[in-house]
């Protein structure tokens, strides 16, 4: 048990990280961690083993799901508040498009781009998170790209930085 | 073996970008990719996605967790609604002198006022006592300004309780959002530096007598007077806060002679 709460705490920092990365709001994100960790507390008991971070994962990200559909029957309440914004210093810009570029997407595909690149997930812990098969991620990752290329048509090229990557060993 | 130049699909390109690739599998993507300019400029566009989003919000995780995510609280929470639970439970079933007792702890640990608006004074608490240079809007030498400005948001009479007898000088005070409207926010300082505030705020419920809430370091004694709500936390010493709370309870009460600075 006081591992339990030892990996509980621990995992605290990044579901703020991807809850902040999936709803864009910073009051929103800490309501959703928040509600994991209360979950989380509450079915301790029925925690038997495993990977406590895939599992806080897996709550929050159904969490967020609910609140996206009791929020599509209620009409015209969109919070597109950026709370964090003044803290924001360099990467302003390119900050902002990316907060487009996320909000664009539809909530299963950002989550699986979310999990594998922020998070740092293996396609089959997120296979597990979102309870679908791991061909699924893939093609909601693949999809993820693509619509996110889309919307950052405009983003300069860098063509020799490309090749250099590309020939990389 | 495998053939270099093998058709390599699009789950391997992701499957490359992300570090999921089988290591046999490497060398021919990197070979496919110098060959085939379309697909290494859709990799590098994916690894600078990435990299934009990691940049993005990476930093989240290394700011300190903010005080209501903290697990001990929310255990105690947690504990406080389950004994309450229980306590119902129980109370349904044992009529009489018990049904007291856990009826009693039952409104204590579940109230709302103990658990909402306490919170948001213990919140403010921790985030002004530690400012050095700006912990009030207003400095206690414009005590008489200040409590007129306040009363003002609040719509009602807010004095500031006069603690000089137990060694304790008003510092000053600010507004802050409240849960309905706005509350007033007194603060106190003992001869150590050791620091008091008292939070109020509009809200309708029964009178009660004071009580005490344990917030780990921080402690505080709340009570409701005539709709509104006053919460004295400081340091969780409990009898001397209790001390504390007790005379700016007899200063503060409506019917009482009203010693306060106004």
């Amino acid at each position: 048990m006081s591992a339990f709460a030892k990996d509980l705490e621990a995992t605290i920092p990044a579901l703020r990280r991807y809850a902040r990365a999936l709803t864009r709001d910073a009051e929103i994100a800490d309501d959703l961690v928040q509600d994991t960790l209360v979950r989380a507390l509450r079915s301790q008991h029925l925690f038997h083993g495993g990977d406590v971070r895939s599992w806080l994962y897996t709550i929050l990200t159904n969490l967020n799901r609910n609140r996206l559909r009791s929020l599509a029957r209620r009409p015209a309440l969109s919070p597109l508040g950026d709370a964090d914004a003044p803290q924001m210093a360099g990467p302003e810009a390119g900050g902002r498009d990316i907060e487009r570029a996320l909000a664009a997407l539809v909530e299963d595909q950002r989550s699986a781009l979310l999990l594998v690149v922020l998070e740092g997930l293996s396609y089959r812990e997120v296979a597990e998170v979102q309870g679908v098969p791991i061909g699924t991620v893939m093609s909601r990752l693949a999809r993820a790209r693509a619509d996110q290329i889309l919307s950052r048509r405009r983003a300069p090229r860098a063509p020799s930085r490309e090749m250099n990557e590309g020939r990389s060993q | 073996m495998m053939d270099r130049e093998s058709p390599v699909t699009e789950d391997e390109l992701h499957a490359f970008v992300d570090g999921e690739l089988p290591a046999d599998r490497q060398a021919a993507v990197e070979a496919w990719l110098a060959a085939h300019p379309e697909d290494a400029a859709r990799v590098s566009t994916w690894r600078a996605q990435s990299e934009s989003i990691k940049a993005r919000y990476a930093g989240i995780a290394l700011e300190p967790v903010p005080a209501r995510l903290e697990l001990a609280r929310l255990r105690r929470l947690e504990r406080r609604w389950t004994r309450a639970a229980a306590a119902a439970v129980i109370a349904a079933f044992l009529i009489g002198g018990l049904l007291g007792w856990f009826g009693r702890e039952m409104v204590e640990g579940g109230s709302v006022l103990g658990k909402t608006l306490t919170t948001d004074a213990i919140d403010a608490h921790k985030l002004y006592v530690v400012e050095v240079r700006h912990p009030v809007e207003v400095p206690g030498a414009e005590a008489a300004h200040l409590v007129q400005w306040l009363s003002k948001r609040l719509g009602y009479d807010l004095r500031a309780p006069d603690l000089a007898a137990i060694g304790l000088k008003l510092v000053g005070g600010r507004l802050l959002p409240g849960p309905s409207g706005a509350a007033g926010f007194l603060m106190y300082e003992g001869p150590s530096g050791e620091r008091f505030t008292l939070y109020s705020a509009r809200w309708d419920a029964p009178e009660t007598a004071l009580r005490y809430r344990d917030a780990g370091q921080i402690a505080a004694f709340y009570w409701v007077d005539s709709n509104r709500a006053y919460v004295m936390s400081g340091p969780a010493d409990r009898d001397r806060l209790r001390m504390i709370a007790q005379s700016a309870y007899d200063q503060l009460e409506t019917r009482g002679p009203g010693k306060g600075s106004s």
